[in-house]
């Protein structure tokens, strides 16, 4: 029982980050239907600044913090450090948020007119690219991330039999994933921009006549979406100290998978998606082969397509001709 | 279009035979300089161009200086096939040294023997390397011997009973080397309790380690290479799992202490070499090497020293150099003195020396034993 309980536990974990990554995807598919793959990049990118802004201010900032939670500077306690990687996290936020800004200005801005195949080329162009520059940049061979939780000990319950080891970062990564998925349903149904991103989604043209500027609407998106992303690239880095420049095509493909299995374009199907998807790995890896670990998103893909392919929470909408 | 073929192909022969009268000698050398697994390509391109540097300082071979023509295969088995053609068929280099990995290493094999220029692989372990054909030789211990040092290590020294096995699915390196364990830790006595396995490229393990943590092994052997070992061995520990870990030589990378920390304690491993080795070959080696590169070697770089080393001397053998004179002394090296043992290539052309174990404690790998073959 406790083994299973562990799985779960392993699962949720790992579901959340595909789930901070799949929401990037489903706010950009919901705004402009189109599938940004460039978007498992902007999470190594992520992943990335993180690791620069850890190396470069990370003892200066635990120290900062440590001397606010008790008084020593050169003893490291949990607020501390979670008080750091916060600010890590925000820093990674913010410049993933630029790089989807430029983005989206740079590459999919000009060819809002032209037809879609054209954008889902350029995603892909834009995703090879900064695959193969971040290797020019980075490095290709893998970094290790510094640990600020070195000293954080796992959660322990029961013993022997029914071990089970709850690893605080876990639960760090599920609730980050929860509560920013809850700050962007806010964003989407209480704010204005919010409502001008539904209408933009809803029809692009007629929402520019109603004096909705749509390209800000659109920036704002793929900032947002870049943003969470981000944020699941320090998150990964912080649990699974291994960073490298071409680490972003799979998980991104596979949060990409688990957003079309919550329905795309749905914000909470995106979150639940992943979830599922996240069990589903480990418990196939528990109890099953782990070497059709990778395989099991696409079955799923592949699965829901044929079934439901609106998803699970996805309203069926009629193509316009 | 005959007629340009036969001149072709006349003009391909000339330049094969070049060699002969040509200033330099060409070495080619196929690595994994970037990428997953970049210090296993770094550390063997260095000890290739140490020893390189040292033979060219002595006057070369036969009074021509050596030129390397190294090339990255970015850690991809199709990159290392592509990076050997272009030396074997543009470069006309005279040997080819590589590749760490045992994939990569079979990728390159097959294009070496049909093209008759003999391969070194420094360190590739797996059987399989040189039974490709009579062109491909290894100056390393292979995965039959391995396993069954890590299982005598698992048996006699730990007194392990059950152990778990955790192999990457994708390297023939790791699915190898469990499979002659699992072999050699039966037939002591021992018993496999559970056989997992991962993908390289993968980050998380703990659904694999719950599942062993359940089935309680004295020991886990993770025969992997150093990228995911770090990671594996850190989240064994942060699920409770307290055990020895044990691995083979794919473990060795300074690399692997920067991922893993402190949670590799208590682990062990298999390696061509020990740093600790007070033999005056070994410290000549780290002498020369600390001065050229300003670090310790470590097992690859000596393994790429030796396998360039190996070579040096099978073409100082010979009397024109060509490939089938270099091929023949290479096979009956016998008694080599490198620095990772006495190198004798059998008839299989694999060497057959010693083995040490290692232990991780606090990013040192300080030395256990030394096992004979």
């Amino acid at each position: 029982m406790a083994e299973f309980i562990q799985y779960l536990i392993n699962g949720l974990s790992q579901g959340g980050t595909y789930a901070l990554i799949a929401l990037g995807y489903t706010m950009v598919f919901g705004i402009l239907q189109l599938i940004n793959f460039a978007h498992g990049e902007v999470y190594m990118l992520g992943a990335f600044s993180g690791l620069y802004t850890s190396k470069l201010a990370g003892p200066q900032l635990s120290a900062f913090f440590n001397k606010i939670f008790n008084g020593a500077a050169d003893q490291m306690s949990t607020p501390a450090a979670i008080c750091t990687a916060i600010v890590i996290i925000m820093v990674a936020m913010v410049v993933c948020a630029l790089v989807g800004f430029c983005v989206e200005r740079l590459a999919y801005r000009p060819l809002r007119s032209s037809p879609r195949i054209n954008l889902l080329i350029t995603a892909v162009g834009v995703s090879l690219f900064f695959q193969y520059s971040g290797q020019i940049i980075f490095g290709s061979d893998p970094k290790a991330y510094p640990d600020l939780f070195e000293n954080l000990e796992s959660w322990t319950f029961g013993s022997d039999e029914n071990l089970l080891v709850i690893n605080p970062l876990q639960v760090f990564v599920f609730v980050t994933a929860i509560v920013l998925m809850l700050i962007l349903r806010h964003i989407i149904f209480h704010t204005r921009l919010g409502r001008a991103m539904r209408a933009v989604s809803f029809n692009h043209d007629l929402a520019s006549l109603m004096g909705i500027p749509t390209d800000r609407v659109i920036a704002a998106t793929f900032m947002l979406g870049s943003a969470l992303a981000g944020a699941a690239g320090v998150m990964v880095g912080m649990t699974y100290p291994k960073v490298e420049p071409l680490m972003g095509s799979l998980p991104g493909l596979k949060a990409f998978c688990a957003a079309v299995l919550g329905g795309i374009g749905n914000v909470t199907g995106a979150v639940l998606g992943s979830f599922i998807l996240g069990l589903a790995e480990a418990l196939l890896s528990g109890y099953g082969t782990p070497t059709y670990k990778d395989a099991l998103a696409f079955a799923i893909l592949i699965f829901i397509l044929l079934i439901k392919p609106s998803g699970l929470l996805g309203v069926h909408r009629t193509e316009k001709v | 279009m005959f007629f340009n073929r036969t001149l072709a192909t006349l003009l391909a022969s000339a330049v094969i035979a070049s060699p002969v009268f040509a200033s330099t000698i060409k070495i080619g050398e196929v690595g994994s300089m970037s990428g997953s697994e970049a210090t296993f390509g770094v550390s063997t391109h260095e000890g290739i161009s140490l020893a390189i540097k040292e033979q060219n300082a002595k006057g070369g071979i036969k009074g021509k200086k050596i030129e390397l023509i190294s090339l990255d295969n970015q850690g991809k088995p199709e990159e290392a096939a592509i990076a050997t053609t272009k030396l074997v068929t543009q470069d006309k280099v005279t040997a080819v040294l590589g590749e760490v990995a045992s994939s990569r290493s079979l990728a390159m094999a097959p294009i070496a023997q049909q093209n008759k220029v003999p391969m070194i692989s420094p360190s590739s372990t797996n059987p399989k390397v040189t039974e490709v054909g009579d062109y491909i030789f290894r100056v390393c211990f292979i995965d039959p011997f391995q396993g069954k040092v890590m299982a005598k290590f698992a048996s006699d020294e730990l007194k392990a009973k059950k152990v778990a096995i955790l192999r990457d699915v994708k390297s023939d390196y790791s699915v190898g080397l469990s499979n002659f364990f699992t072999e050699a830790f039966k037939k002591s006595g021992g018993e496999i309790v559970v056989d997992q396995s991962y993908s390289s490229g993968e980050v998380d393990f703990n659904s694999q380690l719950t599942s062993i943590r359940a089935k309680k092994p004295d020991a886990i052997f993770v025969p992997g290479y150093y990228t995911e070992v770090g990671l594996i061995a850190k989240q064994a520990r942060k699920l409770g799992i307290k055990v020895p870990l044990l691995g083979g030589d794919g473990w060795d990378s300074e690399k692997l202490y920067e991922i893993g920390g402190k949670s590799l304690n208590n682990s062990y491993f298999s390696n061509h070499y020990s740093q600790e080795d007070q033999s005056a070959s070994v410290q000549n080696f780290i002498k020369s090497y600390k001065t050229a590169y300003k670090k310790t070697p470590d097992g690859l770089a000596a393994m790429g020293y030796d396998a360039a080393q190996v070579l040096f001397a099978a073409m100082d053998k010979t009397k024109s150099m060509s490939a089938g004179e270099i091929r023949d002394a290479l096979a009956k090296t016998k008694d080599f003195q490198a620095v990772t043992g006495r190198i004798t290539i059998d008839e299989k052309r694999n060497a057959s020396k010693p083995a040490v174990v290692l232990e991780v404690k606090d990013g040192k790998f300080l030395y256990k034993s030394t096992v004979n073959p």
